[in-house]
């Protein structure tokens, strides 16, 4: 028999600059990188992820709310996620949580889910594609004391305070059933996101944290302050909450810079190494010479 | 009483069979430990596996810690964990190696995230070398640089720990060497108990799926790999004819994978399977840095492309600016008439 207990979902997301297309613009000449230029979008495998828990919304109820720390522009996959279904969002923004690593990055989302209250699930994207490090998730969960089942392609069911569900591997694949609350990491090929929802759109587009009221003022002109604005927002229940460093508690030394133990030592562009090279015709002769000359130097035969 | 520092690595295995990255980092261990003067030791979990436990010492290991314990059967995150942690808080790793695979990556944060140290995802290249910040004025010796691709493959980012310890690191698969084993070798098993805490049990695996692989990119000594230049299955096929000529495998790039040419097992790159063979035949495929990252460590490489600028062509050692339908033919009648010529001969 299926739960009918509602299951209440944290989604942990973060916003990536668009590596997969990496174009020309973006590696200058002298081989340095134009972030600039990189597109700021959605990691693709937390779209999986917010997918997951709006199905798990759709079939038991509870609700679904999403965070992410970043920078205040992170708003924008806020609003993407509240378009798409979710509850409830929060930004985690403060300059102290800058250069975190995958450690201090995870004591942020601890404390924040925390802060949260009472959940049944925590899922994030597998990895993020500027990093692809796929650590924060079981950094979290081991934070927050509970278990993970990394690579969810499939939740199967959940019943009796458990959950069922398919672990994508390399090598094959796994059924595993673990108790809640638990945390998931979600693989690309477990669903396709939903679009944002046109009606959810055009109720929540004003949605905005306060970071961004200035530019909401530059496109509405009616709003003389940033009071007013607030003022709007929260009676339509709009406003983008963001929580600081202080308001959930963390402590200086475990996050941001200072709370990360891995430093860059430095960083190289990839140059192509020039090997001594041939030129070989594509002719039959020039292919045999060749096909001899590897043979002759134990590469084939 | 000054014990001896350590190196770990963590040992994973399925039906009874090491991965291979398990001692590919064993032997990349010992490396480390005779250039540092620390002592190797693997960290194997598992029921029944005692005999694993030679085979780790035979590919480099001077002690391995075992833990054998029905739990410990199957890989589940806790209960391995578990182990790790409360060994690494008494014995205090310097450096602790986790391969690379999906258990290696799901085990690594859980850890070090419970020990409060560093830990760097993916690493392609390990090395030993210090580390100055300017800030504190003060040199950082010996740290273990964590070198890993970022960025979509497009930057190389060496990563150090100066202040934690173990410096943990994940490495991909296929990247070190592995050590031949040496039967003569000789170290110590020591047994560990377990102390587990029933939060540990929270999950059970109901079932297991392994897909057999019959696919043997790693160790193939020759790979002819196609591309998204190879126009048809027709094509397609006569890379396998050259592969078994060869005694080789065929290799894809993902562009080949993604049109549905050829099955996911076989690509290769960042993605996909790290291979060195002796050679590498690259046909139809441009040589974008996400392969290449897969395969440039190729003893020699063939480039078969029609563009004469792809960036493929500027880590080959033989190019041929050709079509692809055209060249492979070409190669493979070569082949044919010495291998004629040699029955001729004999
Ligand atoms: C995060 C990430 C991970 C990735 N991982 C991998 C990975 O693991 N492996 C991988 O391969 N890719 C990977 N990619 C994709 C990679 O960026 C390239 O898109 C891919 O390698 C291109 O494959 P290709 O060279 O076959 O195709 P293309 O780039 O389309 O090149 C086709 C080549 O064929 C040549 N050609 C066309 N017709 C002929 C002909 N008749 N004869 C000869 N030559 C011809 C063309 O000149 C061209 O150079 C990854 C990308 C990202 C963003």
């Amino acid at each position: 028999m299926t739960d009918t207990r509602p299951i209440h979902s944290v989604v942990l997301v973060k916003q990536v600059p668009d590596t997969h297309n990496i174009t020309g613009e973006v590696m200058t000449k002298d081989g340095t990188m134009n972030r600039g230029a990189l597109p700021a979008i959605f990691n693709p495998e937390d779209l999986n992820a917010l997918e997951m828990a709006l199905e798990i919304k759709g079939r038991h109820g509870g609700t679904v709310t999403v965070i992410t720390m970043g920078p205040p522009k992170a708003a924008n996959i806020l609003r993407e996620s509240l378009f798409r279904g979710a509850d409830k969002v929060v930004l985690l923004t403060d300059r102290k949580f800058a250069g975190a690593d995958t450690l201090a990055t995870s004591v942020v989302l601890q404390l924040a889910v925390q802060k949260l209250g009472q959940f049944d699930l925590v899922l994030c994207g597998r990895q993020a594609i500027d990093g692809d490090t796929a650590q924060v998730g079981p950094q979290t969960a081991e934070k927050l004391g509970i278990p993970q089942i990394t690579y969810a392609e499939s939740v199967i069911d959940i019943a009796d305070g458990k959950i069922t569900a398919q672990r994508a591997l390399d090598s094959g694949s796994e059924i595993v059933r673990c108790t809640l609350p638990c945390l998931l990491t979600v693989v690309g090929s477990a669903n396709t996101p939903r679009p944002a929802s046109v009606r959810r759109q055009m109720e929540r587009k004003l949605s905005a944290a306060p970071g961004e009221y200035a530019a909401l003022r530059a496109k509405w002109p009616e709003f003389e302050t940033d009071e007013a604005v607030d003022a709007f927002l929260a009676k339509h229940d709009l406003k983008i909450p963001v929580w600081t460093a202080e308001e959930i508690g963390a402590t200086e030394g475990t996050i941001g810079l200072a709370g990360s133990p891995t430093q860059v030592h430095k960083i190289n562009f990839v140059v192509l190494e020039s090997t001594e090279s041939k030129t070989i015709s594509p002719t039959p002769e020039a292919i045999a010479a060749m096909v001899a000359e590897l043979v002759h130097e134990y590469i084939v035969g | 009483m000054t014990e001896q520092k350590q190196i770990w690595v963590f040992i994973e295995h399925t039906d009874g069979k090491i991965a291979d990255v398990s001692l590919e980092l064993t032997g990349k261990a010992r490396e480390l430990g005779d250039q540092l003067g620390h002592e190797v030791v693997g960290l194997l979990c598992g029921y029944n596996v005692d005999a694993l436990a030679e085979e780790v010492i035979e590919h480099g290991a001077d002690r391995v810690l075992l833990a054998d314990d029905p739990e410990l059967a199957l890989y589940r995150t806790l209960p391995y964990a578990r182990v790790a942690i409360a060994e690494a808080r008494v014995r205090k790793p310097e450096i602790f190696l986790i391969g690379g695979t999906p258990n290696g990556r799901d085990f690594a944060p859980r850890v070090a995230s419970a020990l409060r140290c560093g830990l760097t995802a993916d690493c392609t290249d390990l090395q030993i070398g210090d580390y100055y910040v300017k800030k504190e004025g003060k040199t950082y010796k010996d740290l273990l640089y964590q070198i890993r691709p970022a960025f979509g493959g497009n930057l190389i980012a060496t990563i150090v720990n100066p202040n934690t310890r173990p410096q943990m690191a994940t490495v991909r698969e296929g990247v070190m060497r592995k050590p031949a084993a040496d039967a003569a070798r000789k170290g110590v098993v020591e047994k560990v108990e377990p102390a587990f805490e029933p939060g540990d049990f929270a999950l059970e695996v109901l079932s297991r799926q392994v897909r057999k692989s019959t696919v043997k990119l790693k160790d193939a000594p020759v790979i002819v790999s196609g591309g998204a230049g190879v126009g048809s299955a027709e094509e397609f096929a006569l890379l396998r004819d050259l592969a078994n000529l060869l005694g080789g495998e065929v290799g894809a790039s993902r562009a080949a994978v993604d049109a549905g040419m050829i099955d996911r097992a076989h690509q290769v790159g960042q993605t996909g399977t790290t291979v060195r063979p002796r050679l590498y035949i690259a046909a139809g495929i441009s040589g974008a840095i996400q392969h290449r990252a897969g395969m440039d460590q190729s003893s020699k490489i063939i480039a078969i492309n029609t563009d004469p600028n792809a960036p493929m062509f500027q880590i080959a050692h033989y190019r041929i600016v050709g079509d692809v339908g055209e060249v492979l033919p070409m190669i493979i009648k070569s082949l044919r008439e010495r291998s004629m010529d040699q029955r001729d001969a004999e």
